[in-house]
């Protein structure tokens, strides 16, 4: 039988001990709260989206983490507020409570595009940086663009240009009949446009453009369609999770038309299956990402959530690393300071092994991307592993701004 | 040329009915019987969809297929015998809120024990291929579907129409009070309604999932439409379910084949349509308690 009187004592030590460190501790935990600075996360973590949202509140926290481990913000720990964004009208409205109410003092994230623009409108009116991670739509780094918001995901037009190089290389545009499928709504819209527009330029013909509902889940009907037309080449612009079901319906058609495809993420390519995925895809990361950060962000990750990070994991977690690293080179958290350090294009570690900058009349992150084809069958490993990543777009010997739109495909005035 | 490619898609949209039919005849026996909508019908056909999934690793899709919907059935047991049947004679709206509740706590299980990010589902290598009819394609596995999901409907028509099980419950569906008379419970007759009308859901989920992606929110996903084929087919009657399935699958099949964007707004106009001339839908019974 153990002894009691020893456990009672160890008792009585931890319990002396743990007062102790309360009566000490208590008051300084309660100063460190209120120290905290905060900082807004929104993205979708339900709905169609969701299933993307879910890697960004992993990457982010993941980070967050790492920064108040490593001495934090200004010496002051970070607080993330991390929230769903359910549509663009909860988005703004938790924008809102976020900066004005929680003293939030920058905003980052997001999947959808309409989201980004009901963010960053109250962010401007707050005078706050908005950091978008996940919207693709080139509208709103064009047209809609604002001075308040930075946008760390690729802009459909550097989708499409780090699909070009391939399609060009294997001969797939000049000449050839393009049959493509459309997501019916505004990015699906805006992705068709810079595509048809890359299409046209290289001599390409298109078919027809069947825009798709985004609630539809069975794409039969549409396979006959393209089956009826004969066309060379199948593209897809449709976004999420349709593509993924999009993927798996061809397979299971059977159809022989080399896909293209313009927005792909790793999870959507995961969710296809290794048995049903083809074609050739642009990703804006993935974890097979040839840099020593890349490597050790994914085997953190991995150890931490028992999954390889997605793209959207890395988008949110570089983000937040790249804001904190500027602010503390800044020693400030104020947004026009902000904007004004990173208008003079500092580059940082995103996880690629180029590095990355902001450009200055649109703020855009200019940065690698690259293209993923299947993997022979013989060389998947696991469930993970069967996406063939290209070498990172544009070559070594090109700007990274090659990929990104011009002034006169996207002109951006900031007010 | 252009007939044969209508063709093509008509005889497409008979097939691609059956995806809604299952869940749709559950949606409609459930409420027949019992009155109650139960708007957590698309979390059964999810949760059969995940089960298959885990009981795929392991002992293969045959498998799934019957262990998923009997474990999805378990916890229609449980479902019928302590929740559902406090609300049989409360006020409709209770029980739409109770199933809507819970539809959102079993989507939202599914992605704290899962993820929220979709899972990938293939369709079995011995069942993968096409076949190819003259000008026609069609896929392989969606034809085994279509025969299972026969099958299926004759079971569940001999249940309804043969058996002594069957008469009890189409004599509750018209007078629960004539029944109770009788001294028949009708309590036992509902829970095997329910059980039978979740095990619907969770065999389309498991069927389904292959072509259609595994992820939280596919139970919210089919259930408007759904509800659609139970309102065109009108309430209470077995084949006026089974021919709105497959009408709103030709629908939209030919919808497709002129306007594409128009696919999934067409069977909301037939719904519109149908309303109009056959406002009980186009088989629907007059149920007294329900008037």
């Amino acid at each position: 039988m153990k002894d009691v009187s020893q456990t009672r004592r160890r008792l009585v030590i931890a319990g002396s001990a743990a007062g102790a460190v309360s009566a000490m501790g208590f008051p300084a935990i309660v100063k460190a709260q209120s120290d905290k600075i905060r900082i807004g996360h929104l993205t979708p973590l339900t709905g169609f989206l969701g299933t993307i949202g879910e890697y960004a509140a992993m990457g982010v926290k993941m980070a967050a983490e790492e920064i108040n481990k490593s001495g934090g913000l200004l010496g002051r720990e970070i607080e993330l507020l991390s929230e769903d964004s359910v549509n663009p009208a909860t988005a703004s409205s938790k924008a809102q409570r976020q900066l004005e109410r929680d003293g939030a003092v920058l905003l980052l994230g997001e999947i959808s595009s309409a989201s980004c623009t009901a963010i960053a409108q109250v962010a401007a009116r707050n005078k706050k940086v908005f950091f978008n991670t996940g919207g693709n739509s080139d509208e709103i780094r064009g047209k809609t663009c604002n001075r308040y918001m930075f946008h760390v995901e690729a802009a459909n037009t550097m989708y499409v240009n780090a699909v070009a190089t391939a399609l060009l290389r294997n001969n797939m545009v000049a000449g050839k009949r393009w049959f493509s499928l459309t997501a019916d709504y505004s990015f699906g819209h805006d992705l068709h446009r810079v595509s048809s527009r890359f299409l046209k330029a290289n001599k390409g013909d298109l078919v027809e453009n069947a825009l798709v509902a985004t609630d539809a889940t069975d794409f039969s009907p549409f396979l006959l369609k393209i089956r009826q037309a004969k066309p060379d080449i199948v593209v897809s612009n449709l976004a999420g999770l349709q593509v993924s079901n999009f993927i798996k319906q061809y397979a299971e058609f059977g159809l022989s038309y080399p896909l293209v495809g313009f927005d792909m993420a790793p999870a959507i390519a995961w969710a296809s299956g290794a048995e049903n995925f083809s074609g050739t895809w642009p990703v804006r990361w993935h974890p097979d990402v040839a840099s020593p950060s890349a490597r050790a962000f994914v085997t953190a990750f991995t150890a931490k959530y028992g999954k390889p990070p997605e793209d959207q994991a890395a988008a949110e977690y570089s983000t937040l690393k790249l804001l904190v690293q500027s602010m503390n080179e800044i020693k400030s958290t104020d947004s026009e300071r902000l904007i004004a350090h990173l208008e003079k294009e500092p580059e940082f570690d995103i996880l690629k092994a180029r590095k990355g900058y902001f450009r200055k009349w649109d703020h855009q992150l200019m940065q690698e991307m690259y293209s993923i084809t299947p993997k022979p069958k013989a060389q998947v490993k696991n469930k993970w592993d069967f996406l063939q990543l290209s070498s990172p777009l544009p070559g070594d010997s090109a700007k990274l701004e090659s990929l990104a739109p011009t002034r006169e495909e996207n002109d951006c005035k900031m007010a | 040329m252009a007939a044969i490619y209508l063709l093509e898609q008509v005889i497409n949209g008979l097939l691609s009915g059956g995806y809604y039919l299952l869940i749709a005849l559950g949606l409609s026996m459930i409420f027949s019987l019992g009155g109650i909508v139960n708007l957590a019908h698309g979390a059964f056909y999810a949760l059969g969809a995940y089960f298959a999934i885990e009981v795929s690793a392991i002992w293969g899709f045959g498998s799934a297929i019957v262990i998923s919907p009997v474990l999805v059935g378990l916890i229609g047991i449980v479902f019928e015998r302590f929740i559902l049947r406090r609300f049989y004679s409360a006020d409709p709206i209770i029980s739409l809120l109770l199933t809507f509740g819970l539809s959102m706590v079993i989507e939202q299980l599914i992605r704290m024990l899962w993820g929220a990010a979709p899972l990938a589902s293939s369709i079995p290598t011995a069942l993968r291929g096409n076949v190819v009819v003259g000008e026609f394609l069609y896929s392989r596995y969606r034809l085994i579907i279509l025969g299972a999901v026969a099958l299926l409907l004759v079971a569940i028509w001999f249940l309804l129409n043969r058996t002594s099980f069957g008469r009890v419950v189409r004599a509750g569906v018209q007078k629960p009070d004539m029944v109770a008379a009788l001294g028949i419970k009708l309590q036992p007759y509902m829970t095997g309604i329910v059980v039978i009308g979740v095990m619907l859901a969770a065999i389309a989920g498991v069927m389904f999932s292959p072509i259609v992606g595994v992820h939280p929110a596919m139970g919210s996903e089919i259930m408007t439409a759904a509800f659609v084929v139970v309102v065109i087919g009108g309430l209470g009657s077995f084949w006026g379910v089974v021919l709105a399935a497959i009408l709103v699958g030709v629908v939209k099949g030919v919808t497709i084949h002129f306007i594409p964007p128009a696919g999934e707004a067409s069977m909301y106009l037939l719904m519109v349509l149908v309303l109009l001339f056959r406002p009980r839908g186009l088989f629907g019974e007059r149920i007294e308690r329900f008037d």
